[in-house]
């Protein structure tokens, strides 16, 4: 009976792409998929397993992450920037120019060996004798996302911010009567983010009736936002965990129906 | 000149980049470097696996405790890499089939164990010893009820509380007036903190990025 | 009756310590249960919505047919529970209101999990065609560096889409030529690069509206964005998404998480709730013991 009503709400569930209850709905999982999904649950459970406390089967399925995490970003780089946004070009600037077409497109193209040069000397960081040559890619990158930073930081982080945080402290409507809820929210904004930077700032002694006050209502609107984030931290937190007993559900139990027959 | 050479390079990069902003008419310039970026960016991921199986090679070759590990890290990394490079890493590849069927529920995994330390310590160590604590622990509550769907039936069976809806106050009032207020604050300095960090590197008094030695 | 007074404060003295010291793995399998049992045994129940989340949806529903929308894959596998479903109910609203999309990434797993949720939606709109009415152009390392490129064109920073067919080839990329051809963009982040980068980017120098999906934890710092109007609707963790399927009247993973949540947060909240009462009954004993 419990394995009728697991079936019965495995069906419920919205179809997710890949896999549907194959005792519902007939459709034959392929062995690969069967067998890479046994693999993802024992994977799952080897990861659990350290809740109970460290093992060598953990200490395997977290060596094996990284290195497929690692293994997956050189293949991406690869395909997605190197491929098309380096060799392809210079391969089409090299055939232009054995053609004889010497235009601006066929320099434009061979113009990339120069960022092929430089994204070289960055690999020569894994050879200690001549890793200094990596210190002229890197700082034209770091330079760039500096100068970029300040710009951007400066207009969309603080001016439009500050500007937002400009706002009427009594808000009335077009018939002119005082709206409490808007004024009251904007009071606390303005008096909020001021007392914030005021408690801040500690090259100066929080106290007094003025300067104290401000700081102390700081600490006030920074603990409700800290018990905000801490309360979506939670939320965000458990999340995961539904999604690998979703995955169990929705994922691994079709599989387990389909390799013994289903339903 | 190893130190000089890259600080300039920084001053001049950043320089330009700041400079395009008020003189549109330089943009080419930035168009350049952008594309620069981009390819570099990518040699920069393929460095960062590479001094990961450099480090491993060394832990397997001395043997050290655990090597064994290493030795499943780096053939996982040099499986992956190479099925990915040299078989593509399109749907229907065996690239594709590890990353559905290992890294997916390896990385989902790793990270959903958080929700039992989360838990774990909400139990042993989140105490209201202060004001401060009761009124971060009071919000973090009224959050946590307010954004479920059992905390808002809940909500609306109290009396006088449930005079007015909980997900008003937890949107309104808590997420869209003291959080608001209380995060830009924060985003208001550290971004102050940005700029000051920025403007050290591009004047060459910050030189931490160039590394040690000469 | 001085001797069962004693028991009586030694008995709960060690109630008190047994309370403080509860081996941890008891209280993951009561998270486990409290997890496990109401996916089993779903309670069906009802979302409501917020306005950050009904302001995306009400923008996707007002644009005219044959807007394009650019949908940024920035999050990997650890958070695809929360962002795989935000990015499903956004696709499928594009697809029903026949908008056209482009997918990036600026995280390198953005690009596969752009793949699977592109391939899963498509089956549910049949005379959707990639290349047409949607192109997955693939990640790109770079963040800021690459959003600064967008204005100059999408054929420089993306001279492919995922399967190498050049941007040319493309009917809708001869369409949506750069940045300002774009009607909407909507960042689906998990972390840096991000909706923060998009909107110091494309809502700020670009002038284009930006929306946001992001992971719970990320959340509470984009209220200042959406505050300030440089966001213009925001769907925050698995409750977002969940709260986007109900506007479609299509629920999914996320709505059939939100059962789940409800029942661990009120574990949590009575988890906090009881270890203060236990940590205040010890402290008060403590001031006994000190004042005898």
């Amino acid at each position: 009976m419990f394995f009728t009503s697991l079936n019965n709400i495995v069906s419920l569930n919205m179809d997710n792409g890949f896999f549907m209850a194959a005792a519902q709905t007939g459709v034959k999982l392929g062995t690969g998929e069967i067998v890479g999904t046994w693999i993802a649950a024992l994977l799952t459970i080897c990861i659990f397993s350290f809740l109970y406390d460290d093992n060598p089967l953990y200490k395997f399925a977290e060596h094996l992450f990284v290195g497929v995490s690692a293994g997956y970003t050189m293949a991406t780089a690869f395909h997605n920037v190197i491929k098309p946004n380096l060799i392809m070009k210079l391969q089409e600037g090299f055939h232009l120019l054995s053609k004889g077409q010497i235009g601006y497109r066929c320099w434009e193209n061979l113009s990339y060996i120069l960022p092929g040069i430089l994204g070289i000397m960055l690999i020569l960081k894994l050879v200690p004798k001549i890793q200094w040559i990596a210190r002229w890619p890197l700082s034209f990158m770091v330079g760039l996302a500096s100068g970029l930073g300040v710009v951007l930081t400066m207009e969309a982080f603080i001016l439009k911010q500050v500007s937002a945080t400009l706002i009427p402290l009594l808000v009335f409507n077009s018939q002119n009567a005082f709206l409490w809820a808007p004024s009251l929210k904007n009071i606390i904004i303005v008096l909020g983010v001021c007392s914030g930077l005021i408690y801040f700032y500690f090259s100066k002694e929080h106290k007094g009736p003025v300067y104290g006050t401000f700081s102390r209502f700081g600490i006030v609107v920074l603990m409700m936002a800290f018990g905000a984030a801490f309360g979506y931290t939670v939320m965000a937190r458990v999340s995961l965990l539904i999604g690998r007993m979703l995955f169990f559900r929705d994922q691994w139990w079709p599989a387990v129906t389909a390799l013994f027959g289903g339903g | 000149m190893r130190r000089e050479i890259p600080m300039a390079i920084t001053t001049i990069s950043g320089i330009i980049m700041i400079i395009v902003f008020f003189v549109p008419r330089w943009k080419d310039w930035s168009d350049i470097l952008y594309t620069w970026f981009l390819v570099i960016s990518g040699f920069a991921l393929i460095l960062g696996a590479g001094s990961l199986l450099l480090v491993n090679l060394d832990k397997i070759s001395r043997r050290s405790p655990g090597w064994g590990y290493n030795v499943v890290l780096l053939i996982s990394l040099i499986a992956t890499a190479g099925l990915g490079i040299f078989g593509g890493i399109n749907p229907g590849s065996s690239f594709y089939y590890i990353f559905l069927y290992v890294f997916t529920p390896l990385s989902a995994t790793m990270f959903s164990l958080l929700a039992f330390y989360i838990a774990s310590a909400a139990f042993r160590a989140f105490k209201a010893k202060t004001f401060e604590a009761g009124l971060l622990l009071f919000t973090a509550f009224i959050v946590m009820i307010g954004r479920v769907p059992l905390g808002e039936i809940i909500w609306e069976k109290i009396p006088l509380l449930n005079m007015v809806s909980i997900s008003k106050v937890v949107e309104d009032w808590i997420m869209g007036c003291f959080n608001a207020a209380g995060q830009r604050a924060i985003m208001l300095g550290a971004s102050i903190g940005i700029i000051s960090v920025s403007l050290k590197i591009l004047l060459g008094i910050e030189r931490s990025y160039l590394g040690g030695g000469d | 009756m001085t001797d069962n007074t004693e028991t009586k404060t030694g008995a709960k003295a060690n109630i008190i310590d047994i309370l403080k010291n509860v081996d941890r793995r008891y209280i993951f399998l009561f998270i486990l249960l409290a997890v496990i049992i109401p996916i089993l045994f779903p309670l069906n129940l009802p979302i409501g919505t917020s306005a950050p989340v009904r302001n995306i949806y009400d923008f996707v529903e007002d644009l005219p047919e044959g807007s394009v929308i650019l949908m940024s894959f920035d999050y990997s596998p650890s958070t695809e529970i929360e962002l795989d479903p935000a990015a499903e109910a956004l696709l499928r609203h594009a697809f029903r209101k026949k908008h056209k999309v482009i997918g990036i990434a600026l995280w390198p797993m953005g690009l596969s999990q752009a793949q699977r949720v592109f391939a899963k939606i498509e089956k549910e709109f049949p005379e959707v065609e990639q290349g047409k009415d949607y192109v997955n152009l693939g990640y790109k390392a770079g963040g800021s560096v690459i959003l600064m490129g967008l204005k100059e064109g999408f054929a420089k920073i993306f001279p492919t889409d995922d399967k190498d067919t050049p941007i040319a080839d493309l009917p809708l990329m001869n369409k949506v030529k750069d940045i300002s051809n774009v009607d909407l963009v909507v960042s689906l982040s998990a972390g840096v690069p991000g909706i923060k980068e998009y909107v110091a980017i494309v809502n700020t120098q670009f002038g284009k509206p930006v929306a946001g999906a992001c992971t719970a934890v990320s959340a509470p710092e984009m209220y200042t964005f959406l505050d300030s109007g440089q966001l213009l609707g925001l769907m925050g963790g698995l409750k977002g998404a969940a709260e986007y399927e109900q506007l479609l009247q299509k629920p999914g993973n996320a709505s059939l998480g939100m059962d789940a949540q409800s029942i661990v947060h009120i574990v949590i909240v009575l988890f906090i709730i009881f270890s203060n009462v236990v940590y205040f009954m010890d402290e008060h004993q403590k001031k006994q013991a000190a004042l005898k």
